[in-house]
């Protein structure tokens, strides 16, 4: 396989692990939304069984998305295996083998010193063993290059490090690690997202030589809008931590005001009033300032994302790739206003709520892939323009060469 | 020797009785004054494609349970002020069943101490339910820390527990079936009642004395209304009036 096949390969994967864990967040969403993230109480184990081994026929209620979650997990994990070890080149075998080993070792010893915790040192063992077959993969591949093999480790530590949070939200029943697994799975979806761009060839051809079509001036922007949204999704990731529902049920007003009361009476009327169909907590007070906190800083968001679309489109035609994204963010943002509005309206609907989660790391993965692009090329705005009215000319060309004689 | 015994036996013996003739009962209703909210369809169960079957029609929440004379049941009734008594070994236990993928009785109170079963009389289609508690911190927490949460197949035998300490509404949910939900109150005494569906209870055998008497009710009252109640004088009625605003 040449090198520039090899890159194509690459990048098709990348891409494809990168979908994968998209499936992965719509799935632990749908967990978070059908309440059923203690549905199955034991991990590694399902309900005494090994995971992999779990009948079908008890995949019912909350465990059909819990256990579906744990089963695309470990797929993603296999994925960023291969994906570390085709980055790493020939370079990562020597460090597979020795992470592999070692894992095998620990999983051994816990099976081996710890009865109770036989299905721990079992898992690790598959891990350890999954990794040790990745360092013996005979392919003598060159490594990608920097700093992609360097991502490549960053996303294997991360996946296990994600996989040892969910299991940790279950056996400790701490909703709270809830809350950094989710946060943490947007940032891996968006390290995946950058693995995938580092590898296409529309990034190879480019890097080359300064003509990305970027604006310096923008790089800021992009950036500040970008973790302004990682903010938001860690409010959101909050509030559907406390498992208390809808703690605002109607929208844009709440509880028919611009900002409600939340004083012990009136909690106290929101709770008598409230008919929940699911095991929700109390409505608090802290829980309805989050919500208030979250449309507020949508507003922000919505206004942020259009000043960088505007700003993108004033400086570059619409040819230009970065104009093009900036304007698919700013629809995702429109959209995902949209979702926000329907999830209260709908009295949080599970599909509508996840799809909601799922829009939101879109948004923070386009934003995190606009500021990558703008911060590794940085381009004067003259330049720029001057150079997208060649790109103008080049299309006209083409668009003219095309047309039927 | 012997007429000393005969004696204190008597003594006690007439003590007793005049303990029991002093007893009284204590009656009322709990009304409901408003218009709660309605109720809903459990839409995720009637979409279960197993737990569904089970139910022919509609299946709704219940949290305002009122009868045509704006009685209101599922309000646990009880003493305060009462010196606290646990239930010893001949108190008989208190019974949950998972049927239809619900909860029943969905309200319930028992006595500290008191044994609680949770059977799962659900058919072998519904291989399983997740019976998941949530104590307060404290005593009845601790004595569970590592049961919380209990798997039960079906058919499989009752889950026991008994509970040390006196809460309010301690929920029991299901985390298969996450529309599933009840509440038992553990009360540190054995004078307490839950209203049936007219709304109406009593609690038996309560020393002569003056006492507190609190209603509380999940939505209508979390914290509990409270009356006074003299049963010095024999059997007495209190009425409860409970507020939807």
């Amino acid at each position: 396989m040449n090198e520039v096949s090899n890159n194509r390969w690459l990048h098709r994967f990348a891409v494809l692990t990168a979908l994968a864990t998209l499936g992965l967040i719509c799935i632990g969403g749908l967990v978070t939304s059908h309440e059923a993230g203690m549905s199955v109480p034991d991990w590694p184990n399902s309900y005494g069984y090994n995971m992999f081994l779990f009948p079908p026929s008890k995949w019912v209620g909350g465990i059909l998305y819990e256990h579906t979650h744990r089963l695309l997990a470990s797929t993603v994990g296999l994925l960023i295996v291969a994906l570390t070890r085709w980055l790493g080149g020939r370079e990562s075998r020597r460090t597979l083998a020795i992470v592999g080993a070692l894992e095998v070792l620990a999983g051994l010893v816990i099976f081996a010193l710890w009865p109770t915790e036989k299905a721990t040192g079992g898992f690790l063992t598959g891990i350890g063993g999954v990794v040790l077959l990745a360092a013996l993969v005979w392919f003598r591949n060159k490594s990608a290059p920097r700093p992609l093999p360097q991502l490549g480790w960053l996303a294997f530590v991360l996946v296990q490090v994600q996989g040892l949070l969910g299991g940790l939200r279950v056996v400790l029943f701490k909703d709270q690690i809830g809350i950094f697994h989710a946060a943490l799975a947007q940032l891996f979806f968006v390290l995946l997202c950058a693995i995938a761009l580092l590898t296409s060839q529309w990034w190879m051809n480019r890097k080359g030589n300064s003509q990305l079509p970027t604006g310096k001036g923008m790089q800021q922007v992009f950036l500040a809008t970008t973790v302004l949204i990682f903010v938001q999704l860690i409010l959101g990731a909050t509030m559907r931590h406390q498992h208390a529902g809808l703690s605002i049920r109607d929208f844009p007003l709440a509880y028919g005001k611009l900002w409600p009361a939340t004083d012990p009476a009136s909690l106290a009327h929101y709770n008598e009033h409230r008919v929940e169909i699911m095991n929700y907590n109390p409505i608090t007070a802290f829980q309805i300032q989050l919500q208030m906190i979250h449309r507020l800083v949508a507003v922000l968001i919505l206004c942020a994302v259009a000043f960088c679309a505007g700003k993108a489109w004033r400086k570059f035609s619409w040819h230009n790739p970065m104009a093009r994204l900036t304007a698919f963010w700013l629809g995702l943002i429109i959209c995902q206003v949209a979702l926000g509005a329907a999830t209260v309206l709908s009295g949080k609907a599970a599909d509508i709520a996840t799809a909601h989660v799922l829009v939101g790391a879109l948004s923070l993965a386009t934003g995190a892939l606009l500021s990558i692009i703008a911060f590794r090329c940085p381009m004067a705005a003259p330049q720029a323009a001057a150079l997208s009215q060649t790109e103008t000319r080049r299309s006209d060309t083409g668009a003219l060469a095309a047309r039927p004689t | 020797m012997k007429s000393s015994f005969a004696l204190l036996a008597a003594i006690i013996g007439v003590a007793g009785l005049a303990q029991l003739a002093s007893a009284a009962d204590i009656t009322g209703t709990v009304t409901l004054n408003g218009t709660p909210p309605p109720e809903r369809e459990i839409t995720p169960l009637e979409n279960d494609p197993v737990c569904g079957k089970m139910h022919s029609g509609k299946v709704t929440t219940q949290f305002f349970v009122v009868g045509p004379n704006k009685g209101l049941a599922d309000v646990i009734v009880m003493l305060k002020g009462v010196p606290a008594k646990a239930a010893d070994a001949s108190t008989p236990p208190a019974v949950m069943d998972q049927k239809g993928c619900l909860y029943e009785p969905q309200i319930l109170a028992i006595q500290t101490g008191q044994k609680l079963l949770v059977k799962n009389s659900d058919p072998a289609t519904v291989p399983m339910h997740n019976v998941h508690i949530s104590p307060a911190p404290g005593p009845n927490l601790d004595a569970y820390s590592t049961k919380i949460s209990q798997p039960q197949m079906s058919g499989a035998p009752d889950l026991e527990y008994s509970f040390p300490a006196p809460e309010n509404f301690l929920k029991f949910q299901c985390d298969v079936h996450p529309w599933m939900f009840a509440w038992v109150t553990v009360v540190d005494n054995p004078y307490f009642a839950v209203t049936d569906k007219d709304g109406k209870f009593t609690i038996k055998d309560v020393p002569a004395g003056k006492y507190k008497i609190v209603a509380l009710h999940r939505k209508a009252a979390p914290n509990g209304v409270e009356k006074d109640v003299d049963t010095t004088s024999g059997n007495a009625t209190v009425d409860f009036t409970l507020e939807v605003k």
